[in-house]
């Protein structure tokens, strides 16, 4: 079997921090396939996706995605591993200076793509976001959502492998969160790994997709098809 | 190939774009950088016109020295041969007596009882061969020279660079000396503060943007993707602050033609300081501008230096 995401005995100690905030996790991912991670925030979610994007290093253990050993990558090719990647962060990261398309277009920039091919595909994506119209606008002339959406166009615009998203419907009223649920069922029946980290116990249980759940560093169950309860 | 060439425009159009869009931190990096340019400009030019000034006085030094009447012309003209065989002499010349006394009426024409005392005697003035040396410092070969006794016997009296004139001699060479290099030291020092300032200014203006690296750093952008734009803005900087500072230096002759009379305020000289700038006027541009772009393409690539770094620690 090869594995699209393979975490091996993983382990990450900030600093001088005695507990570990992940403490030898291990969990494999198929190609295709469609996960959430749950977890109270201090879990351990964060970490799990910032070790997979190379934002931070294991200080443990083996990380392996799409068949790159993290502890043989060379700094010169981090950014190679992360045009792979897709990734809708918590609090977006847009580019404060560039309008809607150009954020989305950065991506494609970023991998030496053309103009002309530029142009055709951005106006696609963000209307699968459902964005047509706001291309010119800037990120701080957008609400919540519409950032999370322009957020999510640059994520799937390079039609990565494997999409990272990190509580992407956490500032969404429940019809744009759905919205939102929907272009990752989407993308992910196209064929991209979905690594999903939410609180939202409603979206977990209609989902009925794979649940990893994280307390204090550690995987405390990993079910198919499950559900979500708050303790 | 062409995704290089696609990238490497992209890297210049942005830089022109972020230059543009970030027009009130441009200006103010500008304006920081004028002055500090201005600043070098200006006391290199001073320096230039200070040297001028120095080698004004110092070209009017030279040492006379006095034949006696008995010296034939052969003699005189082997003199004046050994002399220029020197290697501190930079040229001789030679008066006749008579040449010397005309001199003299003309120098003396107000003075009628003087005049009237040379001409009722014999021209009693010596004729005179003047040394003009290439290095004050360094008279001292001349000087043994004209001391050696066969030379001594064919003059009338000691040369000029002897006993007053030969302190005064001293202490202006002494002076010059220290002045030039007072001068080089200011203008080093002006360089120096001024890569500081405007690497700081640089430094702030990158530091302000540093989510924007951190970001495209996360997008997969290589370092010289987020760095080079950047690059380009910095030189966009420097081009225009030199610009404007040879521009600003340049309004400032021409006011001070008009409005200020005089033609030197104290030791500088401000006929030769506008002279100097309009002739040199294409080196100091390009040297403006080599600076600015220099200093703006260095700072830049440091400054975002530390914001590009992944993280290496386990």
């Amino acid at each position: 079997m090869v594995w699209m995401i393979l975490l091996d005995r993983v382990t990450k100690k900030y600093g001088r921090v005695a507990t570990p905030a992940l403490d030898r996790i291990s969990l494999h991912v198929e190609p295709k396939e469609f996960v959430i991670v749950v977890g109270q925030s201090g879990a351990g979610k964060s970490t799990l996706l910032k070790l997979l994007t190379r934002e931070e290093r294991q200080t443990s253990g083996k990380i392996i995605v799409g068949g790159i050993d993290y502890d043989k990558l060379k700094d010169r090719d981090i950014p190679l591993l992360r045009r792979k990647i897709g990734v809708v962060f918590q609090d977006f990261k847009l580019l404060p200076n560039r309008t809607v398309f150009e954020n989305v277009a950065f991506a494609l920039e970023v991998v030496g793509m053309g103009n002309r091919e530029i142009n055709h595909t951005v106006p696609k994506v963000l209307d699968i976001v459902n964005l047509k119209g706001k291309e010119k606008r800037m990120p701080m002339e957008l609400s919540g959502g519409e950032r999370q959406r322009v957020a999510i166009a640059r994520a799937i615009v390079r039609q990565p492998k494997i999409l990272i998203a990190d509580e992407p419907t956490g500032n969404l009223d429940p019809k744009h969160a759905w919205d939102v649920i929907a272009v990752l069922e989407k993308i992910n029946r196209y064929g991209t790994t979905v690594l999903l980290t939410t609180h939202n116990q409603e979206i977990v249980n209609k989902l009925k997709r794979r649940v990893v759940t994280i307390e204090h560093g550690q995987i405390v169950s990993d079910r198919a098809r499950a559900s979500y309860n708050v303790i | 190939m062409k995704r290089r060439f696609i990238t490497f425009s992209r890297i210049i159009s942005t830089g022109a774009v972020n230059f543009i869009r970030n027009a009130w931190l441009a200006m103010a990096a500008i304006a920081v950088m004028v002055v500090t340019l201005t600043i070098v400009l200006f006391s290199l030019i001073a320096n230039a016109t200070f040297n001028n000034t120095i080698q004004q006085i110092t070209s009017k030094i030279d040492i006379s020295v006095w034949l006696k009447d008995s010296v034939t012309d052969s003699q005189r003209d082997k003199l004046m041969n050994d002399i220029k065989q020197l290697p501190n002499v930079m040229s001789v010349s030679y008066s006749s007596k008579a040449e010397v006394l005309q001199k003299y009426i003309q120098d003396n024409s107000g003075n009628a009882s003087l005049l009237a005392a040379v001409s009722q005697t014999d021209n009693p003035l010596p004729a005179t061969i003047r040394i003009k040396p290439r290095d004050l410092n360094k008279l001292n070969d001349i000087k043994t020279y004209l001391s050696k006794p066969e030379v001594a016997a064919l003059q009338s009296d000691q040369p000029s660079y002897s006993g007053d004139r030969k302190e005064a001699i001293d202490k202006i060479t002494h002076a010059t000396n220290i002045l030039q290099r007072a001068g080089i030291i200011a203008v080093l020092v002006f360089a120096i503060i001024s890569v500081l300032i405007i690497f700081n200014t640089i430094q702030m203006a990158i530091f302000n943007r540093r989510d924007e690296l951190t970001i495209m750093r996360l997008l997969g952008a290589s370092t010289w993707y987020i760095r080079g734009p950047f690059v380009v803005e910095s030189i966009i900087y420097g081009i225009f602050s030199a610009l404007v500072s040879i521009g600003l230096i340049h309004s400032m002759f021409i006011a001070a033609h008009s409005t200020l009379q005089a033609s030197s305020l104290g030791l500088l000289d401000i006929n030769y300081s506008g002279q100097y700038f309009r002739t040199h006027f294409w080196l100091l541009l390009l040297l403006q501008l080599g600076v600015g772009i220099l200093i703006g393409a260095a700072s830049s690539v440091v400054a975002t230096r530390r914001y590009l770094k992944f993280k290496t620690k386990k």
